[in-house]
């Protein structure tokens, strides 16, 4: 398929927008044809969803315009731009689940006869409809008895239904199973057919190459390359997300423990965890004084490897064990108290007691430790807070601010602050540098390596690959759900990652 | 089997042994007198809380509905008795006052998202002080019109009165089963509270909708307090105390979800006919005492929290569900 | 405490000015300005109540017992103080308790059919006064776990879970009483609510005893710090290894133990229980007085001392009226309106709508600056 063929359905140019202060996507262009799929790709933060929140008019752009069928268009918000013939389905799904399939469709715009709503001719449209897809349905029965398959694509079908011509899947498959994969890419054939154009953001790359006809990469809010799935091989695909920079980091491994990495005992022992749609069993050793890195695309199962060694989620198979003793991980409470920690990916609803002060947040993890007789002193509140303050240059007036009201590179300092307060053996960081300042990413990763020098077990889940080869003595890859290899010592590199990543 | 029909079922069903036990030790529960006094006993209890069915569905709460009651009642006694006003013009005067009293609690729910626990909280302390205010005694009503009312009766063959009061709630219970399933803003309403911001995004209007919602169910609650008005022939400020939580627990009990989305008019229905059936039960009985409603009452509604909880939490013991779980997600 | 001994990084250097915010009042009035409003509120109030009665602030000993419009406020407030303290525990973990009444109600039947079997000349020495109290409070506990069990273990709405126990309690109360209202002559009970100690009312005492009891209990501990952090965010609390289920039974039992010591002084007063009455509204009072203090319903930052001054501005609002000639049966229209204007005070949408509307007037300014 050529480009210039024919006129392009969606175009948008220069398009901006600024968070407080700093760019979620500057000037990223994208065009979408009619009748093809268009696969926009980035690890997180790369600005994918600040472009489709763009275009679906959630937010107001700073600058570039937007057109479609070459006249532009304002969308205020999503309603409006559904009028416009642009429909966007969510991963988590927006339809309305005790209501029947067929009212799903028809929601606001409900047949009617003799002006009463009419339920048999709402069923029958809906048969009507759903047949063009070849899907043959109880329309009757709540949308909740369905698959998330069938409701995604019962989503899909509204969608395309309120005169959409262009569609926006976002992460659509992430939890279904391969066979309705297969389902939802049929309906997606289908509507290429029809000369409907589909925007897909999606982390699993062997579905990018099945389904898309061409790539857009975005990475740290800009637009990195755009070419047409064919012609780009996998390695390089996954070099551009990442943006890896040669020259400055090769070589540039600081970890020095390698060497008598074998004399350390081991601290965590994990066999055959595992759980449904989440990871499949893996193993996993880690030792005192080690930092294991966890590499992988965003969906790989990195996080959560991560919470399920925590006990946020139950493992359903498996067990653990903790310098040499048998233990039940399944709780974080349980897991605190073999010593462990968890900064989690999602600061702000995983992370963070936003109405409370800097001081209680840092002292919260020690305190619940503690239990809540054994109160700690208010003074000694105070200089924990003062200390980890001072010691990770937490920029804040002081201990008594809301923590809700830092920024975002000091919120995740605050949450470090938090467990390095309540001295743990082992710490799990999922993404700890994400949306940090330069000065202050330095500063994170010379934490990591403090304290992994102090003895402390450490596991680091991260994108930077540049970060992760850095500091890390062991590299566990995973891709799609499961674990792929480990690399240890001299291995690790950027190109072995993702060498692993990428190999088929 | 449509989940959704489950916990209806279960109510019909507990509704059914409940009155066949009943009949079981007293054969006059299947006289129509059983029936029809039934009816007329609980018809304002009924009417209100086909209005709140609305409410919970939508995925809110009224609390003032009670109290709304009570008002209506002092108010039509004081115009009709008092100032000698016509008791039709009473009427729709306070119907006009209970609407807009609803649609200004919708407003603070929806434009000024005050918690609608809160908001309807203070409609019920204003609407009672107003009823308090207006006079603490209580007034008979002696007008013609109520004396005809009370004359608009079918007598069954074996003295079952059927009263206007009755004849009001069925009717109430068809027009609110037709606003429920027949119209844009029934549908709006299970919409909304099935999940608030899809229906947005869906086009339903919310904001209309929520207003409607409470203006609903004030005006049901007003026309209730009329029906009650009219078949006590009196209006007292301190009656009906309380009857929001039998409501609320009557619809509970008629098998809507307290969380939204899911219920039936009809459930309701019953759920407000069943502690009429078990007060029904122990008067005749005589030997049992009377706190054994509250109790029973209690046992009900939580049995049917349990197994509201239940169904969300393992919907798949339930609702026969073709449930494919995702297993193997990297076989590509 | 080891661990919190152990130095994890670099001592902080001395040299460097600190801020030493040490165990401030300004925590006991915690959220600053409203703290301030709402003790103006009270104060204004007051004042007008004085105007209106300009024996407001009298107090005599009459009888070796202080009497006075204040000390009956203060009289009246107790059992509503009792129960505003454990729901402001309640509603900061993000739930409420519509039970209290009901609650009330069990424990003051329970008190009175036991003391009563004293008084018939039961030598059980379960009936002595003392354990009589220490029964009835077991019986407020108990409801309390009740509540606690389904909010925390079975994950059911509060309002719901509680809904229970508000539309059971009375039926079980009356169960106990037999359906009567069983009066008692016991002067340890009737102390309970109508006792006085250097003149000042008994129940006076019990209130502020439970204010500054429970408030040691949160804020000299921990669990204080605990509830607000589940009310705010309870998944991050519970991933910082915070046991949300036993801190939600604990606030329930607490709610539980203070209604049934306010039902203890409603039917020592009365001197007698009365299962249909007792406690009636009362939950709906103190969850208003909980709100009027500032603790929002859904949850998080509360104040113990806050909540105690918004009974009191709901009980001098009913006294004021009372001694005013205006109309004694307004005071729940003026509770109604008091509410919403409190309501209205921290909608930020409200606050929206109103900087709205003045927006045009500040333009105006600008313009003449």
């Amino acid at each position: 398929m050529s480009t210039n063929e024919q006129p392009a359905l969606l175009e948008v140019r220069g398009l901006t927008k600024t968070f407080t202060a700093t760019p979620a996507l500057s000037d990223v262009d994208f065009t979408l044809y009619p009748g093809e799929v268009h696969a926009v790709l980035g690890e997180n933060g790369a600005g994918k969803s600040t472009l489709i929140k763009l275009i679906t008019g959630v937010y107001k752009r700073d600058a570039g315009t937007i057109h479609l069928n070459g006249k532009t268009i304002e969308p205020r918000n999503p309603r409006h731009a559904q009028e416009l013939g642009i429909s966007a389905v969510y991963q988590e799904i927006n339809l309305i689940p005790t209501l029947s399939v067929a009212e799903n469709l028809f929601v606001g715009r409900q047949p009617r006869f003799l002006g009463m709503v009419s339920m048999q001719l709402t069923n029958n449209k809906a048969r009507k409809l759903l047949k063009t897809f070849n899907i043959d349905i109880d329309v009757t029965r709540d949308l909740s008895a369905y698959s998330i398959a069938i409701q995604q694509i019962v989503a899909i079908v509204r969608g395309v239904d309120l005169s959409a011509k262009i569609l926006i899947l976002d992460e659509p498959t992430s939890s279904l199973d391969r066979h309705e994969v297969e389902t939802l890419f049929s309906v997606i054939r289908s509507l290429k057919e029809r000369g409907i154009g589909i925007l897909l953001i999606t982390h699993f790359l062997d579905q990018v190459y099945e389904i898309s006809d061409r790539i857009t990469v975005l990475r740290n809010g800009r637009k990195v390359g755009e070419h047409l799935t064919k012609e780009l091989p996998r390695k390089k695909l996954i070099s551009e997300m990442l943006g890896r920079e040669f020259t400055e980091t090769l070589g540039k491994r600081s970890s020095q423990t390698t060497a008598d990495n074998s004399k350390h005992e081991t601290f965590l022992d994990v066999k055959g965890f595992a759980k449904r749609g989440m990871i499949e069993s893996f193993d996993l050793e880690i030792k005192k004084g080690e930092i294991v890195g966890l590499a992988g695309l965003l969906g790989s199962g990195r996080t959560e490897l991560g919470q399920l060694v925590f006990g946020i989620n139950r493992s359903e198979q498996g067990e653990a064990f903790v310098e040499g003793k048998k233990v039940r991980l399944n709780s974080p409470r349980k897991a605190i108290h073999h010593g462990f920690g968890l900064c989690p990916e999602d600061r702000k609803v995983e992370g963070l007691i936003a109405d409370l002060t800097v001081r209680e947040n840092i002292i919260l993890a020690l305190q619940a430790k503690m239990g809540w007789y054994r109160h700690i002193p208010y003074r000694r509140q105070e200089q924990f807070a003062n200390e980890m303050i001072a010691a990770l240059h937490i920029a804040t007036p002081d201990a008594e601010k809301p923590v809700g009201q830092l920024s975002g590179g000091n919120q995740q300092k605050v949450i470090l602050a938090r467990w390095l307060v309540s001295n743990p053996e082992f710490l799990i960081l999922d993404e700890p540098t994400r949306g940090i300042d330069i000065g202050a990413h330095a500063e994170i990763i010379n934490i990591i390596k403090r304290l992994a020098k102090e003895g402390k077990a450490m596991m680091v889940i991260s994108s930077e690959l540049a970060e992760i080869v850095d500091y890390s003595d062991r590299v566990v890859v995973l891709r799609d759900r499961k674990k792929l290899t480990e690399l240890t010592g001299d291995e690790i590199s950027e190109d072995a990652i993702m060498h692993a990543i990428a190999e088929k | 089997m449509k989940s959704r029909f489950f916990p209806l079922l279960v109510t019909f069903l507990v509704f059914i042994a409940i009155y066949a036990y009943c009949y079981s030790h007293f054969s006059s529960f299947g006289s129509m007198r059983v029936v029809c006094n039934l009816l007329r006993d609980n018809a304002h209890l009924g009417i209100a809380a086909i209005g709140m069915t609305f409410v919970i569905i939508s995925g809110g709460i009224d609390l003032s509905v009670g109290s709304v009651i009570a008002f209506t009642g002092v108010f039509c006694a004081l115009m009709i008795t008092r100032e000698g006003m016509d008791p039709r013009l009473a009427f729709a005067i306070v119907l006009g006052m209970g609407t807009i009293f609803g649609a200004v609690m919708g407003v603070f729910i929806y434009y000024l998202k005050i918690p609608a626990f809160i908001v309807t909280l203070s409609g019920m302390f204003l609407a009672r002080g107003m009823a308090y205010v207006l006079t603490t005694e209580s007034i008979r009503i002696t007008d013609p019109l109520y004396i005809r009312v009370s004359k608009l009766v079918y007598i069954f063959p074996d003295k079952g009165r059927f009263t206007f009061a009755a004849g009001a709630f069925l009717a109430v219970l068809v027009l609110g089963i037709y606003i429920a399933h027949f119209t844009r803003f029934g549908r709006n309403v299970y919409a909304m509270g099935g999940n608030e911001t899809a229906a947005l995004m869906m086009g339903v209007p919310v904001g209309r909708t929520t207003i409607m919602v409470y203006t609903l169910s004030s005006f049901l609650a007003t026309f209730a307090g009329i029906v009650l008005s009219l078949s006590k022939r009196s209006g007292d400020s301190t009656i009906t105390v309380g009857a929001e939580m039998d409501i609320i627990a009557a619809v509970v009990i008629g098998g809507t979800l307290l969380t939204g989305g899911v219920g039936y008019v009809i459930g309701t229905f019953i759920g407000v006919l069943l502690p009429g059936v078990i007060r029904t039960y122990l008067t005749l009985d005589g030997s049992l005492s009377p706190w054994w409603i509250k109790i029973v009452i209690g046992v009900l509604l939580f049995g049917f929290i349990a197994m509201q909880k239940l169904l969300s939490t393992r919907p798949r013991l339930f609702s026969f569900r073709r449930q494919v779980r995702p297993t193997n997600v990297s076989t590509a | 405490m080891v661990e919190m001994e152990k130095q994890v990084v670099a001592p902080l250097d001395e040299n460097k000015p600190r801020r030493t915010p040490n165990f401030k009042w300004s925590n006991i009035l915690r959220g600053d300005n409203r703290a301030l409003w709402t003790i103006l509120a009270l104060v204004i109030i007051l004042i007008v109540d004085r105007m209106v009665s300009p024996s407001f602030f009298t107090v005599r000993m009459v009888n070796g017992r202080l009497t006075g419009s204040l000390i009956n406020t203060l009289d009246g407030a107790a059992p509503i103080i009792l129960l505003s303290i454990g729901m402001t525990l309640v509603i900061a973990t993000k739930g409420v308790d519509l039970s209290v009444g009901a609650v009330m109600a069990i424990c003051g039947a329970v008190a009175a059919v036991l003391i009563n079997r004293h008084e018939a000349g039961s030598d059980n020495i379960l009936y002595y006064p003392g354990f009589v109290i220490a029964i009835a409070i077991l019986a407020g506990a108990a409801c309390g776990l009740w509540n606690g069990i389904l909010v925390a273990l079975f994950d059911i709405q509060p309002i719901i879970a509680t809904l229970i126990l508000m539309v059971a309690g009375r039926g079980i109360a009356q169960m106990i009483t037999d359906g009567q209202s069983p009066t008692f002559s016991n002067e340890t009970l009737a102390f309970m609510g109508q006792g006085t100690i250097f003149g000042m009312p008994f129940p006076v005492y019990v209130a502020l005893i439970a204010l500054v009891g429970v408030f040691l209990l949160v804020r000299r501990t921990a669990l204080g710090l605990l509830i607000e952090s589940v009310g705010i965010n309870s998944k991050a609390s519970r991933y910082t290894g915070v046991n949300a289920a036993s801190i939600k039974l604990f606030v329930y039992i607490i709610s539980g133990i203070c209604a049934a010591i306010a039902g203890l002084i409603v039917a020592g007063e009365n001197t007698y229980a009365d299962p249909h009455t007792a406690g009636m509204w009362s939950e709906l009072d103190a969850i208003v007085a909980v709100v009027i203090g500032g603790t929002l319903l859904s949850g998080g930052r509360f104040n113990l001392v806050l909540s105690v001054v918004g009974t009191l501005i709901i009980q001098s609002l009913r006294i004021g009226l009372y001694i005013s000639d205006l109309h004694p049966n307004a005071n729940l229209v003026v509770k109604a309106i008091v509410i919403l204007l409190v309501l209205l005070l921290q909608s930020k949408e409200f606050k929206q709508a109103i900087g709205r509307l003045f927006k045009p007037l500040l333009k105006l300014r600008a313009v003449f600056r």
